[in-house]
């Protein structure tokens, strides 16, 4: 990755002039079509989902908004248009990797399969994987679960971790799958399964559109961090240098923090305005210090 | 395009550690398989009963089949899903629910989709029954009663069995269509050979390879349907009735 770094420092020592001199597939196609596709969701709160005036908002598109006003000033091109494509878990990959989408920043963790495929800006957010219960329902730690029902989001990182914690402890699990974050919710809701196992800041903002989100509560130790950061094409560094360049000064210039309390502690305008409230953890204060593009797994 | 092909693939360790990428689609095809052929049984036995029910002139019987055809057949198979699996259980007296709802999750899973999928197929092998029944010429029912044969007989020994070798073209494709139709369990977390590849091209990030693969035996299934359904037409088929008559 320092090869990266090295790049993002020549582009900024060498001013835009030697830039061109890299080709970007990424550059070229937004400058060939006048349009640049973004990869969004719609309800995955509060990174990227539509508002009660039915507007894209969030963490993560904001930061697209940010790419996109530099792509606007770097290419000359001010009424360059915004494309907003909503992906799913499971088209965002194959999305980027087709060339369909020129950049998508929502909640997707960067891992080394999918460096295969795309490539990984510098970290936007941490998180760690937890439970969801509902607060009568006795699971208050991990081995608590063992024997039950556990829902997953199929194909998630929590899926794998619950296999795996399973499977060394002996917990025998039920793993029970579902489609999306939504599902993921009803399964518990219903009482299909006795918790929820989910990045912690999905569970937060499940909780707090939940019909009584004083019935739930999130339980156990944060189990294997990861980080989540924006895909654009492999192999285009010069668009991945830009990208992670206007990530690192976000979170240098104190933006990042405001951007933080705007989406996690403060009122979003879901549901009539609900509050995540999920306090900064060290993770991220030590991210906020020192930006990078490293992968946990 | 960036992507990295590599078909070695399903042939690599799961990152889940239960075994290769290739048995999650052999495992994934099995469930396809499973649900697929009992729902078809299901949906024979069923569809045949209402589709006949459907020829009687008693009100009675030919009512509520129209109406469970209508129901079934033209509401989308997700909803119906979605109304057995999320909705049923909770109007259930609250016991029942819960004794549903705490099977093991795949079993009750599994449950769920074989009764949906068996119900919707039924409504359209009935609407095929009817139709090969009503194509027949009136003076074969004419004929039975006259021969004295009680109504039971006459679609016993006539109807049904001249009906049912009209309509195998046309089954061959609803058969095919049970297959396709399966895919429907991923949406309630059943992994079959579409939730699979799914899984596969989540852990991998191989996508491409993973749905190619899905796709390749998707059809092998439906080709070997058509060739046992080729098989059934060729034995059941009425000299000199359906076009070219040969032996």
């Amino acid at each position: 990755m320092s090869f990266c770094r090295l790049t993002a420092a020549a582009i900024l020592l060498l001013g835009p002039s030697a830039a061109w001199s890299q080709s970007s597939p990424t550059l070229d196609k937004v400058k060939a079509t006048g349009v640049v596709a973004i990869g969004t969701r719609e309800a995955s709160i509060p990174f990227n989902y539509l508002d009660d005036k039915n507007q894209q908002a969030g963490l993560s598109w904001e930061i697209a908004l940010k790419v996109v006003d530099a792509l606007r000033s770097r290419l000359n091109m001010p009424d360059l248009r915004v494309n907003p494509v909503n992906v799913t878990p499971q088209t965002r990959i194959p999305l980027v990797a087709n060339g369909t989408l020129d950049l998508e920043c929502s909640s997707t963790t960067n891992n080394t399969e999918r460096q295969r495929q795309v490539s990984f800006s510098n970290t936007f957010f941490v998180v760690g994987s937890r439970l969801l219960v509902r607060k009568d329902s006795g699971i208050r730690d991990w081995p608590d679960v063992a024997g039950k029902n556990v829902v997953v989001s199929a194909g998630t990182t929590a899926e794998r971790i619950l296999r795996k914690l399973s499977s060394d402890n002996n917990w025998q699990v039920n793993v029970v799958l579902a489609k999306d974050i939504s599902e993921n919710f009803l399964m518990v809701e219903t009482g299909r399964a006795v918790a929820a196992m989910q990045d912690d800041v999905i569970l937060f903002s499940n909780i707090a559109r939940a019909r009584n989100p004083a019935l739930w509560q999130v339980v156990g130790a944060p189990q294997q961090r990861e980080a989540y950061a924006c895909m654009s094409r492999k192999d285009d560094a010069v668009f991945k240098a830009m990208v992670d360049g206007i990530i690192a000064d976000l979170m240098r210039s104190g933006g990042y923090e405001a951007l933080y309390t705007k989406y996690f502690l403060k009122p979003i305008a879901v549901k009539g305005g609900i509050t995540v409230n999920l306090p900064l953890s060290d993770d991220m204060t030590a991210l906020i210090r020192d930006p990078n593009d490293r992968p946990y797994q | 395009m960036t992507y990295a092909w590599d078909w070695l693939i399903f042939f690599k360790p799961s990152v889940t550690g239960e075994g290769l990428y290739g048995w999650m689609l052999v495992r994934g095809l099995g469930w396809t398989l499973l649900i697929s052929l009992l729902s078809w049984l299901f949906a024979l036995a069923l569809g045949t009963v209402l589709g006949t029910m459907r020829t009687l002139t008693n009100r009675w019987l030919a009512w509520p089949a129209l109406l469970y055809v209508h129901c079934f057949r033209n509401t989308p198979l997700l909803v119906q899903l979605f109304l057995w699996f999320f909705v049923v259980p909770e109007l259930l007296p609250p016991a029942w629910g819960t004794a549903i709802k705490q099977l093991a999750p795949t079993t009750g899973q599994f449950l769920t989709v074989v009764l949906c999928l068996s119900l919707y197929t039924a409504a359209k092998v009935a609407e095929l029954v009817r139709a090969g029944i009503e194509a027949l010429p009136p003076g074969q029912r004419a004929a039975g009663a006259a021969m004295g044969l009680t109504q039971v007989d006459v679609y016993r020994y006539v109807l049904l069995p001249q009906a049912f070798r009209t309509i195998v073209p046309p089954l061959t494709s609803d058969f095919m269509n049970v297959f396709k139709n399966s895919a429907v369990a991923l949406t309630i977390g059943l992994m079959e050979l579409t939730g699979q590849s799914r899984q596969l091209s989540e852990f991998s990030a191989q996508s491409f390879e993973a749905f190619t693969a899905a796709t390749l035996i998707y059809m092998a299934v439906t080709y070997g349907v058509v060739l046992v359904m080729r098989h059934v037409e060729r034995r059941a088929r009425i000299p000199g009735m359906l076009g070219t008559a040969s032996g």
